[in-house]
């Protein structure tokens, strides 16, 4: 029906002003002997607008809050992001290693939280450069920084008769808030991780609960208000022995 | 560093703007508006100083959402390419009857039409700024964006691509 139409693409650099003025020109005069193409282009022109129209009071929503504390130069904010990503990265080992677990039973029916444990331990007990945020020499203060943000007081149980000295400690996102790790290692270098958990569902305690995933085993226990599992890759006997210590270390 | 943060602050709008109609929804949006905006603060050593830092944080909520959409996409959804959604997508008889009004029509679009069509349209950016955000030759930018506008036009229009069936506006 006409001649030359124009390409698809040139119409709409037109309507966007992405072409130059002469050709800007040429194209004006096309558009007024097309009176099809004139009604198509006016047609995109109204619906951008309709777009534009349809989304503006996004623009005037109030920021959430969230928004503006991912930044700024306050390193406790941005922690905060950082551990609830280790979070995801964590969950997802749960996932995988409750894989793991159903096959291994032994933990299978193993609460939740002592599951988490292990998974911090198989997340944090390899870790060569950053096992741990706060190191042994600052002991008082990871004591006292820990039993601050637990909001309970914890004691830091001392292993070296067991040839197990404290490394240092850190924070973890637990399920229910936030939830301490100690790790400890032997001479050759064996290590073993503390994890301690406020106890909210009950206060009831418990005794020794063993359960193992793969080649890590745990003793878990509840005692006044606090879950304590005690995780390593050592063996059943000795973990017991281990464990036992640290429950005395703490009710001496 | 300050200036830095009170520049996106200053974005945060359009970002959500474009993360919404992008998504569809506000909770996914918003989920990828944080997640955007923690990637460029740990990323923001990466943002040269002279440089647009709209179009930056633009690129980084593209990245950010092609990886969102991969993930989403290994776990249950199949998305359309560009080359293969023009056919299957074919707006029905049914889809005409559903669409009411832009947003709806918006989100059937391919979400790489969407995404140039929102660029353009939407935030305006200029044909160079959208190649460079999304990472795509200019020459895939207009060819999405025609795409993109027509099939909004038909949409809209409540004409069906055989153009058979013709609802009186």
């Amino acid at each position: 029906m006409s001649e030359s139409r124009i390409a698809q693409t040139e119409l709409h650099a037109y309507l966007d002003g992405e072409v130059d003025a002469s050709r800007r020109a040429e194209l004006e005069s096309y558009f007024s002997s097309h009176e099809d193409e004139a009604q198509r282009l006016a047609e995109y022109r109204r619906n951008d607008e309709a777009l534009r129209g349809h989304f503006a009071p996004i623009l005037d929503e109030p920021v959430p809050n969230r928004f503006v504390d991912v930044q700024g130069p306050r390193g406790a904010k941005l922690w905060r992001y950082a551990a609830t990503f280790g979070w995801l990265l964590i969950g997802g080992i749960i996932g995988w290693h409750l894989h793991d677990v159903k096959r291994a039973d032994p933990a299978a029916d193993a609460p939740a939280w002592a599951k988490r444990a292990v998974v911090a331990h198989v997340v944090y007990s390899p870790e060569v450069r950053h096992p741990v945020e706060v190191g042994a020499d600052q002991e008082a203060h990871l004591g006292a920084w820990l039993s601050k943000r637990l909001g309970m007081q914890l004691k830091i149980p001392h292993l070296d008769a067991l040839g197990y000295t404290l490394v240092g400690g850190r924070l973890l996102p637990g399920d229910q808030g936030p939830v301490a790790q100690f790790m400890y290692q032997d001479p050759q270098g064996q290590r073993l991780t503390l994890y301690v958990r406020v106890n909210r569902e009950h206060y009831k305690e418990t005794a020794f609960r063993f359960a193992q995933d793969g080649s890590v085993r745990v003793f878990y226990w509840v005692d006044r208000g606090l879950g304590y599992a005690l995780s390593g890759e050592v063996g059943k006997e000795d973990l017991l022995r281990i464990a036992t210590a640290v429950y005395q270390h703490l009710n001496p | 560093m300050n200036d830095f943060a009170a520049r996106i602050e200053e974005l945060i709008p359009r970002l959500r703007r474009y993360a919404r109609a992008l998504t569809g929804e506000r909770g996914a949006a918003d989920d990828l508006v944080q997640d955007t905006l923690e990637r460029a603060w740990v990323k923001r050593h990466l943002w040269r100083q002279d440089s647009d830092l709209r179009a930056w944080l633009f690129t980084v909520m593209h990245n950010v959402h092609v990886n969102q959409v991969r993930s989403r996409a290994a776990s249950s959804t199949v998305y359309l390419d560009d080359e293969t959604a023009d056919a299957p997508v074919r707006p029905t008889q049914s889809d005409m009857l559903e669409v009411r009004d832009i947003g709806t029509a918006v989100a059937r679009l391919s979400l790489e039409q969407r995404q140039v069509l929102l660029l353009v349209a939407l935030e305006r950016m200029t044909y160079d700024e959208t190649a460079r955000t999304l990472g795509i030759p200019i020459g895939t930018v207009m060819s999405r964006l025609a795409r993109a506008r027509e099939r909004l036009r038909l949409l809209l229009a409540g004409e069906t691509g055989s153009a058979s069936l013709k609802v009186v506006k």
